[in-house]
């Protein structure tokens, strides 16, 4: 009501010199943290308390200015306070990235403008086919193990007493890192009979002793898959499994008291109603699988026929520099994933937010 | 019926069991073997803590036949076969098992017997080896001794946390301001900007690393805290500012209108009401970030893997697997480390992680 009043030069003043002050100490907090010697504790202590602090005094004195700013100008300028930080980052990383890397991707490793020679590259280097071929195989096996694996679960847990249990530890290795994951299962097929579980129960039927990452091609790359069916199956249960109860109890009982066998019920009233949620499930698993990279990263390093898109990336980018190349790459993921992101803006478009 | 019912009851149940079982055994398996001897995890599968059959030496020698030759078949108690089968031990019936010990001229014939037993051998060697970055004597199968330095996984340690509160706590904070802007303020642009975040939730972040890690060269930025942390914020903005638009603005109007009313600005609104409010939400997140830093191998890789003093867990261990990928006691201890964060996270915290799934996870 009285905001005109309450302008005035000397806080305006107050609020500028408070955004130096801030500014110039967490330059100091930088420059600290690079290059002191100090123990890491104290570092890691210091450098989390920098992080955060920093970031919330930020939010506080750019708000302290806006607030003493005059009439109509508070209002007008503190939405970006609010949602600027975000679109500066998200513009940063991810928006402008995707236009910076498409004309890195008609480069060569010297520099040479080369066109799309590059994505003529990423679809025809023998090694690059094999990589295309064994995400194919990531994305279609590996997807539907899971998916079916997860509605398995979900539909046997919903019907034991011990569903919390059960769904609580095959969930599990979703806080699983792919890498520590990667210790764990190569621990399992070992080729030596006393460590691999797999090869001790081979030998204990009578059979040799296999190695199944490396010489058994191309079944070495379905126990890789195995392993990340391992780590996600989890999270294709956890959202069946909800689905699944949110199936109205008066439906199911009216199929059974018409006569439905289970299996009927099943396939007729199950399925149908949780579409959606597998839909959705199959599609996230999807990208995943497309852009796996990890568990190959550790267990095999894309060798012995295992060669990943997201292992392929990493190499020509980041070990050969050929940054044009990883780029094209990128780039076809990107394309991939279009149609998913097609369907979310319809999605939202749908929703009545935004009114 | 009931019978059937019952049958039922059991076929769901048993397979139900099976599959759990399948599960957890990798992982029961590296948390045992870690506590197992060096020598004990190359000579015995860990699954022997569990009570088996094993071949114990009852202590009994027997003489060597006289003037065999390697080529021709050995008859020793009655059973023939060859040198080499002597040599990996034969059968004798009965639970009895002979085993040729040492060469053809010299050595003796040592009697197993099979008996119940545990390999309850347990050590933590492995942990202090992997944590402790100090220098240990080993001593080889032929006798001869080799000093090796240990893992500093407390440091990879330390790092891992480093880098994981902050890069959780600040990507919540940005994307809540930005959650309650888009829900509760009015500026121009609002619904085509948002409209820009939900597109981004699926972009993979491959697209931006080599433009990031360029400019990251040019401003000083690799292998820092700050560097990695505003990537990981960078990279989860999106489905951060996506979930917590879609808490915040569900929020009560009435409770906010009434807090204008009496003069608050947006920005006690938003520290006051709102963050309290949304806890639920923001645990959420927090978790799935957390997880999701806490794992991370190919950003850290990239923005701080040439930086050893930096390097979090994961990065360290998969270069354990590369170089080391023989020494299953630092392995099994070291990822057994990495594991256990994450663990304590999830199952203390596993309602608002399920809840952060179902609220649509999907990122790039």
């Amino acid at each position: 009501m009285t905001e005109e009043a309450d302008f005035s030069w000397s806080q305006m003043l107050v609020s500028l010199g408070l955004i130096v002050v801030t500014f110039l100490f967490l330059y100091l907090g930088f420059v600290w943290l690079r290059d002191s010697g100090a123990d890491r504790i104290l570092v890691a202590i210091f450098a989390i308390v920098w992080g955060v602090g920093g970031i919330g005094a930020l939010y506080y004195v750019f708000n302290n200015l806006v607030e003493r700013l005059p009439g109509g100008w508070t209002s007008r300028i503190q939405p970006f306070i609010f949602i600027g930080p975000a679109l500066a980052l998200l513009a940063w990383y991810l928006a402008v990235p995707t236009v910076r890397t498409f004309f890195l991707s008609l480069y060569d490793q010297q520099d040479n403008f080369v066109g799309l020679n590059n994505y003529v590259q990423v679809f025809n280097q023998r090694i690059m086919i094999e990589a295309w071929t064994n995400n194919l195989l990531w994305m279609i096996v590996g997807t539907a193990m899971i998916v079916i694996f997860g509605l398995l679960i979900a539909v046997l847990a919903d019907r034991s007493p011990f569903e919390n249990v059960a769904k609580s530890l095959i969930f599990m290795p979703m806080a699983i890192s792919m890498v520590g994951a990667g210790v764990i299962w190569k621990f399992v097929y070992d080729l030596n009979p006393n460590i691999g579980l797999l090869n001790a129960a081979v030998t204990g039927l009578g059979g040799e002793p296999q190695p199944w990452l490396t010489l058994l091609q191309p079944w070495n790359n379905l126990f890789l898959i195995l392993v990340v069916v391992w780590l996600q199956t989890g999270y294709a249960m956890v959202l069946i499994s909800a689905a699944i109860k949110g199936i109205p109890e008066e439906l199911l009982e009216a199929a059974r008291v018409d006569g439905a066998t289970e299996i009927q019920i099943f396939f007729r009233i199950m399925l149908p109603s949780i579409a959606p949620t597998l839909i959705t499930v199959t599609t996230t698993v999807i990208i995943f699988m497309l852009k796996i990279f990890d568990v190959v990263m550790v267990m095999t390093g894309g060798q012995f026929g295992t060669e990943v898109v997201g292992v392929r990336f990493y190499r020509e980018t980041f070990v050969a520099g050929n940054s044009g190349f990883g780029s094209a790459i990128a780039i076809v993921l990107l394309l991939a994933v279009i149609p998913v992101m097609i369907y979310n803006l319809r999605q939202f478009s749908q929703r009545e937010t935004f009114k | 019926m009931s019978q059937m019912k019952r049958r039922t009851v059991l076929i769901v149940n048993g397979a139900l069991f099976l599959i759990v079982l399948f599960w957890t055994i990798p992982t029961i398996g590296l948390l045992v073997s870690s506590f197992r001897d060096r020598a004990d995890i190359q000579s015995s599968g860990w699954w022997t803590v569990l009570p088996n059959l094993a071949w114990q030496p009852t202590g009994n020698t027997l003489p060597l036949p006289e003037g065999q030759e390697r080529d021709t078949p050995i008859t020793i108690e009655g059973v023939t076969a060859t040198f080499d089968e002597w040599r990996a031990g034969v059968d004798m019936g009965g639970g009895r098992r002979l085993v040729w010990v040492g060469n053809l001229r010299r050595g003796q014939i040592e009697e197993f017997r099979q008996n119940w037993s545990v390999n309850w051998n347990f050590t933590t060697t492995n942990y202090e080896q992997v944590t402790g970055g100090k220098e240990f004597v080993l001593t080889n199968p032929d006798g001869t001794t080799r000093v090796e330095l240990g893992e500093d996984m407390v440091g990879a340690f330390i790092n891992s946390l480093t880098i994981t509160i902050p890069a959780t706590i600040i990507p919540i904070l940005i994307a809540a301001f930005a959650a309650y802007g888009f829900a509760w303020m009015t500026f121009p642009g609002r619904r085509l900007l948002f409209i820009i975040i939900v597109a981004l939730l699926v972009v993979p972040l491959q697209i931006a690393l080599v433009p990031i890690l360029r400019d990251y060269s040019q401003l000083g930025l690799n292998g820092t805290y700050l560097g990695i942390w505003l990537a990981h914020a960078g990279f989860g903005l999106p489905l951060a500012t996506y979930l917590l638009y879609n808490y915040i603005s569900g929020l009560p109007k009435e409770i906010l209108e009434s807090a204008f009313i009496d003069g608050a600005s947006h920005f006690t609104i938003f520290v006051r009401l709102v963050l309290p409010l949304s806890v639920p939400a923001l645990a959420s997140f927090a978790i799935f970030q957390f997880l999701w830093v806490w794992n991370d191998y190919l950003i850290a890789l990239i923005f701080l893997g040439f930086n050893e003093g930096l390097q979090p867990m994961t990065v360290r261990i998969a270069n354990l697997v590369g170089s080391r990928g023989q020494d299953w006691h630092l392995l099994t201890a070291a990822g057994f480390i990495s594991v256990i964060v994450p663990l304590i996270v999830f199952f203390g915290l596993q309602r608002f992680f399920v809840r952060g799934l179902m609220a649509g996870s999907v990122k790039g």
